[in-house]
């Protein structure tokens, strides 16, 4: 997938400016920066959530599928969770059961979930969940903004395993998008710096954490905090 | 339905409605000839044995006629209700269905109309339409539209805006399916229970209108009308308003409470019955820590129904030091918190074994000296900086008047004194900041300003409570730097809240780490990597990458939930979570000291 | 994909400069817009009003057995039979130099009828807004301190029962009440028209009673949540006297969302007063607006729609305005938003 010159304006406001980069097949892009530095803006306008100029190339229209941050709200509080899951899916009817079983054992849950609504899950499930949906209409990119910064910090790292196994599994081709460097470091295999709507500094991920170039890359480096080895 | 009766108000207002369905049905037949019936014998009259309540110009019994009423005014108000909710409905999905432009003319349309009083836009209908029911009717209806335009327009836009909207539609499910799954199914229920509401709205809105003469006409009469009749005789028989007046008054309360306990059903609020009920906490009998600024023991609190989210910590701070409390939401971390402060919400009770606080035992204090000790030596920072100040008052006010109030300062010694402390936590130009508001500062800035704000005092004490949880990770760490500097400088001893493990470890002397309400492990910040003992530490550790994680390792995971506040078992709480697990821990492990270390666990102590 | 993904109308993406305060020139212009905006409508609509009329409006007017020639003479008297381009013209000419028309059958100049019962009517319904939240604030944040606390949990749900069946009844029910009780029981207070000081009390009662009422749970409300805010937290911690916490604290707070639906009452209590002026007799505009309407004297009744509608409008661009310089996160003060 490449993105060239993508913007995105608000009234006068440039909340995403000129941005290119590019993916190449298989492979994750980390999208680091803090709020209002236009990393999920780009993601939704990436998604085609919203009207941008420049233009997003290398990737089917429709293969995009995204999962947001806020599990609460991300899944229809009316549907069961098999009908959430297979929403997007062109499944014949009495295929139904077996790829929903497919589906959620992909992320790890169990069957009995999909007669469940939406509220009987935790948000760790109901993420699980949004990604099976995404997984469902076989994406060639998975978007994922800010997946796990709304869980708690005994569910992030199960999240952030399911994601690795996925990729391994399936060779996703993703933009992740978060806060957190050291969780980018950990999910991508390059990444991309961004602040007040620009990109900053972009490059794979071994090479940005340890010998960033931008003064601001190098101070959002220094304020991850860390454990005091012992 | 067993909800809508569970409330006396959802019980009248259920049985009101009831009622008058049965008397629309039902009146016309029983009572139908005696209200036509014209009597020139007894006109006019008040209350009587053989006319309740009275009788009209021509003598006819006016009870019969205000029940025989009921049929028309009932009617005619579900006909204003329907043709209201039609319009509305049209009116509030058009802007979404519409292109952007028009859209946005309906909504700006919408806007101007309901601005308007229901009752100029039902006048001007009904002149317009011509004096009588049908005019009536229209006009009420139109006057509905825009209430109901309003509301479904904004409920439409809010499930428009979710998530699972643009889900949908990345999914590239068609247009009308996102409609028909995801937008009518969430919309119905708010529309419907406005409804009741509605249609008390436009019962009153018709009796005015025939009250007025502006609706039902002679020969048809609905309840407005008799009361325009009743009116013109009331100065010579007053009461022969009353039976139309308390029929209008009694379907109007029917109609609200019914709305309302339609609303209070939807909410499925559930009070919690019942006192919260604090376990036996006997006087701590070890002599007290005489260094220490707080010393709590066996600090409890407890909620209705069992909810106990506190069990029996135990903390210390000295001087100087700032002691992390970590742990996931639900672990009770925020409440002990509060609990320190004095700010547990009612109906929560608080209790401990021991609480001193500068060396003083509050519970010793009367509740004025209490409050004094607590407003001189305790400062609180909150987790959203955003609703930490008053947004109504400037930040110079709201730091100055601690000083006035607490130290007797002048005005102007207090306000040079929150110059100071504002310069003190390295915000810019403080003179110029003390004149603005709030909303005109970063979410840095204004968490530093509540720092200050604790500082105006002489704290011994600071409780920090997740104060850089909603800020960018840069800002984080200006604001930890400056709450270590206030420490190191004035030998206060902090509290520091957190989620995040390796925020507290990079700026904490020591760390408790709560889980389910208790403390499970207590230690040296520097040991955290290295020597963290209990199972739930090393698991909250080993779940977060951080720089220096493996990244061809898998992440460490806990399997299942933490137990909720009001649902924790009596052995180990962790047990159903742990690889550890053995028939031990059916019975809670205490939490054993070894020297700087206190871990609670029957496997690794 | 290409660059034009066009997406729905309703995908509104959160505009950053929109969320953002607007200077003060921008805020009032925007505000004068929308009331000019609205204005227009409501001049266009009471012009188109007779003229929606379905039939000859004339006919209406004089009924079915007057004779043509008095039906024609009538319409060139209104200049009714001229085209509708000119009668605008003439319309909105009339209106800017404050002729609204002549009364069909009095032959009164509507002017003078505004002129008479504005006044009186102006002051039913501002009276009846200052006791509506002079009652109404203070009860309904008393109840919600309480409430908070945990105290008196009998007091609440009598505050929740009474305040909930106030606000279910109409203003004119509480006129005929207080009529009947106060006026022809008890003979304490007139009964009917403008005579003194005295008159004003059941009109205004009855007026205020519902409006407080709602005010009072608003208010309630509005008190509970504040309550519950951080900085309520903090002001609790800082140990600050109650009265400071209450009054410098809280209340600002709570009087946004409270004086703008006071305001939304005022104008809604400017069309209530029709009613409760029919059950007082009271000399105000009312009473001519229901005399007109029924006798279908239509140039009275499109200049009393006018006169209400134009009234409305002007109340809540005056209450709009009027929280915007009170509210200090709308004004013009601008300053470093982010740092």
């Amino acid at each position: 997938m490449n993105i060239e010159q993508l913007t995105v304006r608000f009234g006068r406001f440039t909340a995403v400016d000129h941005v290119t980069l590019a993916v190449p097949d298989g492979t994750a892009l980390g999208l680091v920066g803090e709020s209002g530095s236009g990393k999920s803006t780009l993601a939704r306008a990436v998604a085609g959530l919203l009207p941008h100029r420049g233009s997003v190339t290398g990737v089917t229209p429709g293969r995009i599928q995204m999962v947001f941050q806020d599990p609460y709200s991300s899944l229809d509080p009316r549907m069961t969770i098999g009908e959430a899951v297979l929403e997007g899916a062109r499944t014949s009817r009495h295929q139904r059961a077996a790829q929903i079983t497919r589906l959620l054992d992909l992320v790890s849950l169990p069957t009995s979930c999909a007669a469940k609504y939406p509220r009987e899950l935790s948000g760790g499930q109901r993420q699980r969940v949004a990604i099976a949906r995404a997984l469902a209409a076989r994406p060639e990119v998975l978007i994922a903004d800010e997946i796990t910064s709304a869980l708690d910090v005994s569910v992030q790292g199960a999240v952030l395993n399911l994601i690795r196994e996925l990729r391994a599994e399936l060779g996703l081709t993703m933009l992740f998008i978060s806060h957190n460097l050291a969780v980018v470091r950990y999910v991508c295999d390059t990444v991309a710096v961004m602040r007040g709507g620009r990109l900053v500094e972009n490059g794979p991920v071994d090479e940005v954490v340890n010998t960033p170039t931008d003064p601001y890359t190098r101070a959002l480096l220094d304020a991850v905090p860390r454990l005091a080895p012992a | 339905m067993r909800r809508l009766l569970r409330t006396p108000a959802g019980l009248v207002g259920t049985t009101l409605v009831a009622a008058l369905l049965v008397l629309a049905v039902v009146a016309p037949w029983i009572w139908g000839s005696d209200a036509t019936r014209i009597n020139p014998a007894q006109i006019g009259q008040g209350s009587s044995a053989a006319h309740l309540l009275g009788t009209d110009a021509l003598g006819r019994d006016l009870l019969a006629r205000t029940l025989v009423a009921t049929r028309l005014t009932l009617g005619l108000a579900a006909l204003a209700t329907g043709i209201g909710t039609a319009a509305g409905i049209v009116l509030g999905a058009l802007p979404s269905l519409l292109p952007r432009g028009w859209g946005r003319c309906v909504v700006a349309a919408v806007d101007i109309l309901v601005a308007f009083p229901a009752l100029l836009l039902a006048m001007f209908t009904a002149v317009v339409t011509g004096l009588g029911g049908r005019g009536a009717v229209l006009g009420i209806g139109v006057a509905l539209a825009p209430t109901f335009a309003r509301l479904t327009h904004t409920l439409t836009a809010s499930v428009a805006g979710s998530d699972y909207i643009a889900a949908a539609r990345m999914l590239r499910v068609p247009r009308h399916r996102v409609l028909t799954r995801h937008v009518l199914p969430n919309i119905a229920e708010p529309l419907i229970l406005n409804l009741a509401q509605s249609m008390g709205a436009a019962l009153l809105g018709l009796s005015a209108m025939s009250f007025l003469g502006m609706g039902v006409q002679a020969p048809s009469y609905d309840w407005g009308r008799l009361l325009n009749d009743a009116f013109g005789h009331v100065y010579v028989t007053p009461s022969v308003v009353v039976a139309p007046a308390v029929a209008v008054t009694l379907a109007g309360l029917g109609f609200m409470l019914l709305g309302d306990a339609f609303a209070a059903a939807a909410a499925r609020t559930i009070d919690p019955v019942g006192d919260a009920v604090l376990p036996d906490l006997p006087k701590a009998a070890a002599p007290a820590d005489p260094d220490a600024v707080l010393e709590i023991r066996d600090l409890t609190v407890a909620f209705p129904g069992g909810v106990t989210p506190v069990r029996q910590v135990s903390l210390t701070v000295r001087p100087g030091e700032i002691v992390g409390v970590v742990g996931e939401s639900g672990s009770g971390k925020s409440m002990t918190a509060a609990a320190i402060g004095d700010i547990v919400p009612h109906p929560g009770l608080v209790g401990s074994s021991r609480s001193r606080l500068c060396g003083v035992d509050l519970d010793t204090l009367t509740p004025a000296a209490r409050r004094k000790l607590l407003g001189s030596c305790l400062a609180m920072v909150f987790q959203d900086p955003t609703s930490s100040l008053n947004p109504a008052l400037r930040v110079g006010g709201q730091l100055a008047e601690v000083a006035t109030l607490h130290a007797g300062a002048t005005r102007a010694q207090a306000r040079a004194r929150a110059v100071e402390r504002l310069d003190r936590v390295h915000i810019k130009h403080p003179e110029h900041v003390i004149r603005q508001y709030p909303h005109e500062l970063s979410g840095g800035m204004r968490q530093r300003a509540v720092i200050a704000m604790g500082l105006m005092g002489t704290p011994r004490l600071i409780i920090a409570d997740e104060p850089t949880t909603a800020l960018d990770v840069t800002v984080q760490r200006e604001v930890l730097r400056v709450l270590r500097e206030v420490v190191d400088e004035s030998a206060a001893g902090a509290l520091f809240i957190s989620h995040d493990i390796a925020v507290v470890g990079e700026l904490c002397d020591r760390v408790a780490v709560m889980y389910a309400g208790r403390v499970v492990e207590e230690l040296p910040a520097a040991d955290l990597a290295a020597d963290a003992r209990h199972p739930y530490t090393r698991a909250l550790i080993g779940s977060l990458p951080d720089m220096a994680t493996d990244r061809s390792a898998p992440l460490t995971t806990i399997p299942g939930r933490q137990p909720a506040p009001g649902d924790v078992p009596t052995g180990c709480a962790f047990a159903d979570r742990c690889a550890l697990t053995t028939a031990r821990c059916a019975t809670r492990p205490r939490l054993v000291r070894d020297g700087q270390h206190a871990v609670a666990c029957w496997e690794v102590s | 994909m290409t660059a034009h993904a066009s997406p729905p109308a309703h995908a509104s993406p959160p505009a950053p400069d929109r969320r953002g305060r607007r200077p003060g020139a921008g805020f009032l212009a925007r505000h004068l817009l929308r009331l000019l905006l609205s204005l227009t409508v409501l001049v266009v609509a009471s012009f188109a009003m007779i003229h929606l009329i379905p039939g000859d409006p004339l006919r209406q007017m004089l009924g079915p057995s007057a004779p043509k020639a008095l039906v024609d003479q009538r319409r060139a008297q209104l200049g009714l039979d001229q085209p509708l381009v000119v009668q605008f013209a003439h319309y909105v000419r009339h209106l800017c130099t404050g002729d609204l028309g002549t009364s069909f059958f009095s032959s009164e100049p509507v002017s003078e009828i505004i002129r008479q019962g504005l006044p009186n009517t102006l002051a039913l319904a501002l009276l009846a807004t200052l006791v509506a939240l002079a009652v109404a604030i203070p009860l309904g944040m008393w109840s919600a301190v309480r409430a908070h606390h945990g105290r008196g949990r009998r007091t609440d749900t009598v505050f929740a029962t009474l305040t909930g069946a106030a606000v279910a009844v109409p203003e004119y029910l509480y006129g005929l009440a207080l009529l009947l009780v106060l006026a022809l029981g008890a003979h304490l207070l007139p009964p009917a028209g403008l005579t003194g000081p005295s008159s004003y009390v059941l009109p205004v009662l009855s007026l205020a009673i519902a409006p407080a009422a709602m005010i009072a749970r608003l208010a309630r409300v509005e008190t509970l949540r504040e309550l519950d805010t951080d900085y309520m937290r903090l002001a609790r911690a800082k140990r600050l006297p109650p009265w400071r916490t209450y009054a410098v604290h809280l209340l600002p707070n709570t009087l946004t969302a409270t004086l703008t639906m006071g305001g939304l009452l005022l104008s809604g209590l400017v069309t209530g007063s029709v009613l409760v002026e029919n059950v007082f007799a009271w000399p105000g505009l009312g009473l001519r607006t229901v005399e007109s309407i029924t006798q279908k004297d239509y140039p009275v009744a499109q200049a009393m729609i006018l006169v209400y509608g134009a009234l409305v409008l002007v109340i809540n661009f005056l209450v709009d305005v009027a929280l915007g310089v009170l509210d200090p996160t709308s004004t013009l003060s601008a300053g470093p938003k982010e740092a």
